[in-house]
């Protein structure tokens, strides 16, 4: 698993290699390290707050620890990365004991969400699980048809509603077909929404409510999908997505690129929300489990 | 972590320091400081942000601020005028075709917006009687064909596509169809891609050399975080971008983007998405974006939006009614649609300085579309000689109404309730202001 996320990371890796190794050569450590440092945590999304907290927090264990070299440094910083990240549970992904199991996907909107449940519904295939997809994207244009053309290529079943309906109808639907056809795992769409819109919120709370009602103890995981690319508003859409309904995890996408995805420390920081899942490329087997030591790896290399 | 305002910020800081007296370099320092992590927090790239600071500190550091009274507002204002100069002072338009048809082609990462943008562009030059045609060159996204398909028909837009043929291919025929059609842009939409793409970047730069575009813009998603600058020096170092267009600028990020965008390709933003909706598409304007950054609010626009609906007569007619206290509910109803044009309540309420952040706290109080629809409906059930002489209303009136616009007596009751409220509150508001010759645009009480 380790070695295709990070195989995943390698055009990123590529494209700055050597980047930081100025600064962790260094053999000794001065104000300008941390000056430093903060520009790379900032540069990688990490956000203000948790940059300078957690280089603060560095600051001390370097004092503590007698620390004298760049390279030592870095290792404890890594450990803080990893430590944050870790903090509070696993980032393992919640299967019940019986099925359906039944995930929500949500997200702004061209974060890659119909993308990722395509990548979960091949994953899983692999794996003989029985998969249904619920086409909760009811607005954008096209939605349903992009759904549909991952469901024949990955050959899995399909709800789905006509254009402009009622998205909890449809998952009404499918929580009843997962029921009925014995489904292990159905992954419901939505369509993406801005944090702000009050009445999409309130749409997505419905949405969540009818999951509960037809299925009580579901929606196993709600999951909120990020663009590597984000920055602070990341964390702005984690607190307002996870205030309409409890998420239980990020899916950080789009790793592929140069954008480091820093802003998943922030938003672990800040809410608690762990990474789960993360997507590095466009090809259906691009989806890996989160490793918070390769990612905070890649963060400082 | 959430920034109240950078103005405040800084005025508390020199309120702080002046208790002790005279201001210092250092002491502007303190405050350039607060207006860099204010930047940063509005995702400007770092780099950015260093070398904006920098020139901040030898303009700062003047005598202006020194002496001013209010060292705050100066900072802000000088920090407001460098950032309008980064992004370029004035408003950058869309090129005209000197050779018809001439194409404007959109580029960007994945899930920046291109396919909306299309349409919203299309859309624009549709609307100043230009004769846009929108070329589907988006082969590889499942589906996008279609999107751009069901957008071109919302909008009345004629779409060019050829399935998954080659985008050379695509563009080629476009250009003939174009051609016999009498077209004068052609507005292609091409795949998502990621700039250390070798092999899709190279099919842009192809494009390029057949088509020789009028226009390339990249399409960036203001949410975008530090990897911007990455983005846009990649797109334009391999194509020569030609400007940009901001998307998704109805949330409520600050859009620092917009600046390191700018920053390192030195291309105008010509545009700004700003929602769902396919008319949700503005020029764009430096000086707003510079407030947006800093956390101050979008007055302008809002203003403009105003002016935009609000016909100069017809307000002065109703403030004549209001003052007689001869408000109908017609007039009512009229001031509900212009306030209705003026585009989602809550977008409006993000524009003001201050009431953004408030009125997240606030939760949906009246802000609830739905009761706007809902007044609308009464009004809507009332007979024309009830709507301008609500004395007439009824129990058995009442009722009818409610039943009509589906909602309940008690409904109708609150909204009479409301009406007369402010039919009085208008009066006194009258009577307050009479000689001042101020205009009163009658805004509703919920």
């Amino acid at each position: 698993m380790l070695e295709q996320f990070k195989k995943g990371l390698h055009k990123t890796r590529e494209a700055f290699k050597g980047r930081l190794d100025h600064l962790f050569k260094k053999t000794e450590i001065t104000p300008d390290f941390f000056d430093e440092l903060e520009e790379v945590l900032i540069s990688a999304d990490v956000g203000v707050t948790t940059s300078l907290k957690l280089i603060e927090e560095l600051r001390q264990r370097i004092q503590e620890k007698k620390i004298k070299e760049g390279a030592a440094a870095r290792e404890e910083l890594k450990g803080l990365l990893v430590e944050l990240l870790q903090e509070g549970g696993s980032s393992e992904l919640h299967f019940p004991e019986t099925p359906p199991c039944v995930y929500l996907i949500l997200g702004v909107n061209g974060v890659g969400k119909t993308t990722t449940i395509a990548k979960m519904a091949h994953h899983y295939t692999q794996k003989n699980k029985k998969v249904l997809l619920a086409a909760g994207d009811t607005f954008r244009a096209a939605a349903i048809d992009q759904l549909s053309q991952w469901s024949l290529a990955t050959g899995v079943d399909l709800i789905k509603h006509h254009p402009g309906g009622d998205p909890s109808a449809v998952i009404y639907d499918a929580v009843n077909a997962a029921v009925a056809r014995k489904s292990d795992l159905l992954l419901c769409d939505t369509a993406g929404r801005l944090h702000t819109k009050s009445n999409l919120l309130d749409e997505i709370k419905k949405m969540n409510r009818t999951i509960g009602k037809v299925l009580p103890g579901a929606p196993h995981e709600t999951l909120l999908v990020l663009d590597a690319t984000t920055g602070h508003n990341g964390i702005a859409q984690a607190r307002i997505f996870h205030e309409a309904v409890p998420l239980t995890g990020i899916v950080l996408t789009k790793l592929d690129g140069t954008a480091r995805g820093g802003i998943v420390i922030a938003v672990k920081d800040m809410t608690g929300i762990p990474v789960k899942l993360v997507g590095t490329g466009e090809r259906k087997e691009d989806l890996h489990p989160f490793n918070p030591l390769a990612f905070a790896d890649a963060l400082l290399t | 972590m959430i920034f109240s305002g950078l103005s405040e910020k800084l005025q508390e800081t020199f309120d702080k320091l002046k208790k002790k007296g005279k201001l210092t370099e250092k002491d502007v320092n303190a405050a350039l400081r607060e207006v860099r992590m204010a930047l940063l927090e509005a995702d400007v790239n770092y780099k950015v942000v260093k070398n904006l600071t920098s020139s901040l500190t030898e303009r700062a550091v003047g005598a202006e601020v020194l002496k001013s009274l209010t060292p705050g507002q100066q900072v802000i204002k000088i920090v407001h005028e460098e950032l309008v100069k980064l992004m370029g002072e004035s408003q950058s338009k869309l090129a005209q075709p000197e050779n018809p048809p001439q194409a404007v082609m959109l580029v960007g990462l994945q899930g920046s917006g291109k396919t909306t943008t299309a349409a919203k562009l299309a859309l624009h030059l549709k609307k100043k009687a230009h004769r846009p045609l929108l070329v589907a060159a988006d082969i590889y996204r499942p589906a996008a064909v279609d999107q751009l398909h069901v957008l071109g028909k919302d909008t009345e837009v004629p779409v060019f596509s050829k399935g998954k043929e080659a985008p050379r291919t695509i563009v080629a025929e476009a250009f003939q169809q174009a051609r016999s059609g009498g077209h004068d842009y052609l507005v292609i939409d091409t795949a998502g891609r990621l700039h250390i793409n070798e092999e899709l970047m190279r099919e842009l730069e192809e494009l390029k050399q057949d088509f020789r575009p009028l226009e390339i813009l990249l399409v960036v998603d203001a949410m975008t975080g530090q990897d911007a600058v990455n983005v846009a020096k990649s797109f334009h170092e391999q194509l020569g971008l030609t400007g940009v267009i901001l998307t998704k600028l109805d949330g409520d990020t600050r859009g620092g983007a917009a600046l390191s965008v700018r920053a390192v390709s030195d291309c105008p933003i010509k545009f700004a998405g700003t929602g769902e909706k396919l008319d949700a598409f503005e020029p764009f304007y430096p000086d707003r974006m510079a407030s947006r950054i800093l956390g101050m609010g979008d007055m302008l626009t809002l203003i403009e939006k105003a002016q935009g609906v609000m016909d100069e007569e017809k307000s002065r007619e109703l403030e004549k009614k209001m003052r007689s206290q001869s408000l109908t509910f017609e007039d009512f109803l009229d001031q509900l649609q212009q306030v209705k044009q003026m585009g989602p309540l809550e977008n409006l309420v993000e524009m003001i300085p201050g009431l953004n952040k408030a009125s997240k706290g606030l939760g949906s109080l009246s802000l609830d579309e739905k009761q706007l629809a809902r007044v609308e409906a009464i009004i809507k059930s009332m007979t024309r000689e009830e709507r301008q002489r609500p004395e007439v209303l009824n129990s058995s009136r009442r009722q009818r109404i409610a039943r009509g616009s589906g909602t309940s007596v008690q409904d109708v009751n609150r909204i009479i309730k409301q009406f007369e409220q402010m039919k009085k509150l208008m009066k006194q508001v009258g009577s307050l202001e009479k000689g001042k010759g101020k205009k009163k645009k009658g805004l509703f009480p919920f």
